[in-house]
């Protein structure tokens, strides 16, 4: 009898155990969920602007047709790239191209005077930012989950339910992050 | 990380029961003084009743309260898209489901706070004086460090505590009233002498208890969960340099701010109430010197584990500042390279105007270029019809506000308002819903939109004089 109660004991312990960790991992998973869908809405965004300023500059810059239309080229492929790493290879590439097309604008006052421009501007130093800081938290939720997996004895229910590790967003040039920024 | 927001979370419920018990136990005394026979458990019940609008109030409207006590008021992207689009990075790179409301105080002293009773739920306050010192990098790690306070939950329990300490005050404060005006009558009823004494002894406890209360508010608030937010302000901007910069300026700058009552204190990034750091055992806050040595102390990192290290050589202890379990999960983290946004002049005008901006919009003023250069703030209603400008002494005309007529059913949209210009000058009129609006002499186009009710407004100009 005894014995029997202290085996039902034990068995209790360890459901609760599993219940736990198994729920903890759907959290860490649905957090990295989030914050995926935090980088997206900012990529978004940035292609939404980008008609906006390329539009603004080619009334005062019109024959830096190369420039406006790598931007252009970029933000398309950008926009068609699916999953984070072939994303995260689009994405670097519009950063360059955005970085260069910044780097032209400097030749023109007019432009640099434009209020439209100056709130565009704005506009795309911060969503520069966001991405990077979602990305960030992003990066840090997939360092927690996939520790997480991996570590003993939670990686056992990881394995028995299907917890896989996540890819990490990583920009395909790691200076593109701060290359709009240094032509401000 | 966890430890703290855990031990916050227990403090939270425990504050919460120990003034619910308190008040109960209070509820059962004056109801027994006033009818020995029945009274008590009817003053426990009324006592238990008010301990949940309480509660309701902290959890749902505390912010409000709170902010309306430090007169700040809510701006939109428009007013400052600067400070909103760094309030929305931080909340990104918090991972914070919903970003905070924004609010400005007009104050030249700068400061922040945060306040709210869920991290979904809660507002960020700045002053104006900080909006003016401080460049994106140190905004940014103001913003992230209040932040980190949400995130900890230690604006949840500060919210909760401030509420309760200020309904203690309201009791003591109608206590001493009731006392004050009812003495005359109860003399002559028959009530026990003696239970005048037992109130007279209640109210006294409550005086005392009130501010003792509040006291010990200051003491929860422990100087750590400084260091715990200025640790996640440094890991969220990935730039330690920024806060440290920013805790400088504000430390220069501070004064004894004027609407900031005794129960808000700690909420603010640097105590208000006390101007001159000192690391006395009743201060809220560890002294701002040693927080900026900890941030400059992190040699280029910026995560965690790198402020831990930084912690333990500036204060030379072996006390642990971040629990185990958050160092245990994670490595040194990079700082990044500072943003292009500096301290030149050109910088600091532009940001001093933003400002004025904000606080005339704020103040409903309406701004009035003068051609030396100044920017002159007219009260809307003022009751003259011109003004000089105080600095060369030019002669403006007051923009005569005149109210948008209702356009006669239009034939182009239903319900257009219809502005007839007086002039080729600056002129304001008002909004059907209130809103002034300011046009400019550059002013070109057909429509325009109020910010206030978002309708659309035809601008008609008068008609071109016909030659003579």
């Amino acid at each position: 009898m005894l014995i029997m109660f202290a085996l039902l004991a034990v068995i209790a312990v360890i459901a609760f155990w599993l219940i736990g960790a198994y729920n903890g991992l759907v959290r860490l998973k649905n957090q990295v969920k989030n914050a995926w869908a935090q980088i997206d809405v900012q990529l978004k965004r940035r292609h939404d602007l980008i008609p906006n300023l390329v539009e603004t500059v080619k009334g005062y810059a019109g024959h830096e047709k190369t420039t406006l239309e790598n931007v252009v080229k970029a933000r398309g492929a950008a926009v068609q790239a699916q999953g984070p790493q072939e994303q995260g290879k689009a994405e670097g590439m519009l950063s360059s191209a955005l970085g260069r097309l910044m780097v032209v604008v400097e030749q023109y006052p007019d432009l640099k005077a434009n209020q439209n421009f100056l709130a565009l501007q704005e506009e795309l130093t911060s969503t520069e930012n966001k991405i990077g800081f979602s990305r960030q938290h992003y990066n840090d939720s997939v360092m927690t989950y996939n520790t997480r997996t991996e570590s003993f004895p939670v990686n056992v229910i990881a394995g028995m339910f299907g917890f896989k590790g996540e890819e990490f967003f990583e920009l395909e040039d790691a200076a593109a992050r701060e290359a709009p920024k240094v032509a401000f | 990380m966890w430890e703290a927001i855990a031990s916050n979370r227990r403090r939270s419920r425990l504050l919460i029961a120990v003034m619910g018990a308190l008040l109960v136990v209070l509820g059962f005394m004056i109801g027994a003084v006033a009818d020995p026979a029945r009274g008590g458990p009817v003053g426990a019940v009324v006592a238990l009743l008010y301990w949940l609008l309480l509660l309701v109030i902290a959890l749902a409207g505390g912010d409000q309260a709170l902010l309306m006590g430090a007169r700040a008021r809510p701006i939109k992207k428009a007013d400052s898209p600067r400070l909103w689009n760094v309030v929305e990075e931080m909340t990104l790179a918090s991972g914070l489901g919903k970003m905070p409301r924004i609010y400005v105080i007009d104050d030249d002293s700068p400061n922040a706070f945060a306040a709210g009773p869920r991290p979904d739920k809660s507002v960020i306050a700045v002053t104006s004086g900080l909006l003016k010192r401080l460049n994106r990098d140190e905004l940014q790690g103001v913003v992230a460090h209040e932040i980190g306070h949400i995130k900890n939950l230690d604006v949840r329990f500060l919210t909760i505590a401030a509420i309760m300490v200020a309904s203690i005050t309201i009791i003591s404060d109608f206590f001493l009233r009731s006392l004050w005006f009812g003495a005359g009558r109860r003399r002559s009823s028959k009530v026990d002498p003696r239970a005048q004494l037992v109130i007279l002894a209640v109210t006294v406890v409550l005086a005392i208890l009130a501010p003792f209360l509040a006291q010990l508010l200051y003491m929860a608030c422990s100087r750590q969960r400084e260091y715990l937010a200025d640790a996640s302000a440094a890991r969220f901007t990935r730039y330690p340099e920024g806060l440290a910069s920013a805790l400088e300026k504000i430390a220069l700058g501070v004064k004894s701010t004027k609407s900031v009552n005794r129960a808000l204190a700690p909420l603010y990034i640097v105590n208000p109430l006390q101007a001159r750091a000192s690391a006395s055992m009743v201060s809220t806050h560890p002294p701002t010197e040693q927080r900026i040595k900890i941030l400059r102390a992190m040699a280029g990192g910026a995560g965690y584990v790198d402020y831990e290290n930084a912690f333990r050589k500036v204060r030379g202890g072996d006390d642990p500042c971040i629990g185990k379990q958050t160092l245990g999960s994670e490595g040194s983290v990079p700082a990044r390279q500072a943003s292009a946004e500096g301290d030149s002049k050109q910088e600091m005008i532009e940001r001093l105007q933003e400002v004025d901006g904000i606080l005339g919009r704020l103040a409903s003023l309406i701004l009035i270029p003068c051609l030396c250069g100044v920017q002159i703030r007219v009260p809307q209603n003022l009751e003259r019809d011109s003004f000089k400008c105080p600095r060369c002494g030019r002669e403006h005309p007051m923009p005569r506000a005149h109210e948008a007529a209702e356009a006669a059913p239009s034939e182009r949209s239903p319900g257009t308002l219809r502005y007839d210009r007086q002039g080729e000058g600056w002129e304001a009129f008002k909004c059907s819903c209130g809103k002034a609006i300011q046009i400019s002499p550059a002013f070109d186009a057909p429509t325009l939109r109020c910010h206030g009710c978002r309708r659309e407004i035809e601008i008609a100009r008068r008609p071109q004089a016909t030659a003579v």
